[in-house]
């Protein structure tokens, strides 16, 4: 069994009316990498990720989303980053969760994304898929919104397999 | 490195900075970091359809199973990946999910089985390269002697539409059986898991 701890804090931030913010210099010790943003929004709009300065079309993802009266799904294909594909919320916090599985390893590189977005008679709840076509290690990890700004926290925590 | 050096260096947009202590900053969802250990990781030999867990200690509460897996099976369709738990190959598991292909939702469910079936949820060798399907299955009070176990999976794979072969899926499975677990077995249903397939197994404390 390994010892020590396996799921660490890499790096924090507190975004206060940021519009983008970058983790960068992420170590390769790591097996997989999950990065949670909870946050409000100016205008309500979503956010995207992208790897290591990335802005070409080598993203793609695939959405399954509830928002209360029905389940949908949606996709997108050679796009230029991995949208979040929800709203965030102006007056409540939003929760988003990204895996990114096996950073540092040597194929594409997937995502598994969860957001949760609740707005007391609307919101969104989703899972996410994405893919970024590049088998470089991530080292850096760039969050953009589509328009406005957001305030609360985003962190990024390593996990190391045995 | 001490686990107080900062790790990463951070910027956004209204300021630059590099964070030195952050450990008093814990959100919802993330268990305490002591409980969360590491296992045993495997990886697929190209000529298995099987990876298994064994011997899997039971100073645990819950496990979790993170994994990135491809099929050798030469086809361009999606396969899917099963479940085992102690070797049990008979018809005591059951399982459901909720998918989307990019274009609609869809459930679907299983009844007395002889795996949990991760439908449409292993990619295959025909097509796109280098890429993978990911995985998150968590076990929840896997060393109950008294509970049946409970499973809860989050699956993806995207090939940029190369196959239209994209999927997202959330799935529940149930093991009708009381006992602890003690291995887990992973299966492919067609085709063996790539040199490229890797699986971790993780346990999670109570207090």
């Amino acid at each position: 069994m390994a010892a020590g701890a396996t799921y660490e804090p890499i790096a924090t931030t507190t975004l206060s009316g940021a519009s983008t913010w970058t983790f960068s210099s992420i170590p390769g010790t790591y097996t997989d990498l999950i990065a949670i943003v909870v946050v409000t929004s100016t205008t309500g709009n979503s956010f995207h990720w992208r790897f290591n300065g990335d802005t070409g079309n080598s993203y793609s993802y695939t959405v399954l989303e509830g928002n209360g009266s029905a389940a949908s799904s949606a996709r997108s294909s050679s796009d230029t980053n991995i949208n979040i594909y929800s709203g965030v919320g102006t007056a409540n916090p939003s929760m988003f969760r990204t895996h990114i599985m096996s950073y540092a390893g040597s194929t594409n590189k997937t995502v598994l994304s969860e957001a949760a977005n609740d707005k007391n008679g609307s919101g969104i709840v989703n899972r996410l898929v994405g893919l970024w076509r590049n088998t470089s290690a991530i080292t850096s990890i760039t969050g953009t919104t589509f328009a406005g700004t957001l305030t609360g926290t985003a962190t990024l925590y390593g996990i190391k397999a045995a | 490195m001490s686990r107080y050096s900062p790790r990463a260096r951070l910027t956004n947009s209204s300021t630059t900075s590099t964070v030195a202590n952050w450990f008093g900053n814990q959100f919802v969802d993330v268990p305490p970091l002591s409980s969360y250990e590491s296992i045993a990781t495997a990886t697929g030999t190209g000529s298995s359809t099987t990876i298994s867990f064994s011997s899997i200690p039971s100073g645990f509460k819950h496990l979790q199973i993170r994994g990135i897996g491809r099929s050798d099976g030469v086809s361009t369709s999606l396969t899917k990946l099963l479940l085992r738990f102690n070797s049990d190959s008979g018809t005591n598991y059951s399982w459901h999910y909720l998918l989307g292909d990019g274009g609609t939702a869809s459930a679907l469910g299983g009844a007395s089985a002889t795996s949990i079936e991760l439908r449409e949820g292993l990619i295959r060798a025909s097509m796109l390269a280098n890429t993978m399907s990911a995985y998150l299955v968590d076990i929840l009070d896997a060393f109950s002697s008294s509970k049946n176990k409970t499973v809860r999976a989050f699956t993806g794979i995207e090939e940029n539409d190369t196959n239209t072969a994209s999927r997202i899926t959330i799935t529940s499975g149930l093991w009708m059986n009381t006992n602890a677990i003690t291995s887990i077995d992973l299966v492919s249903f067609s085709g063996n898991l790539s040199t490229s397939t890797t699986f971790a197994l993780y346990g999670i404390k109570e207090a």
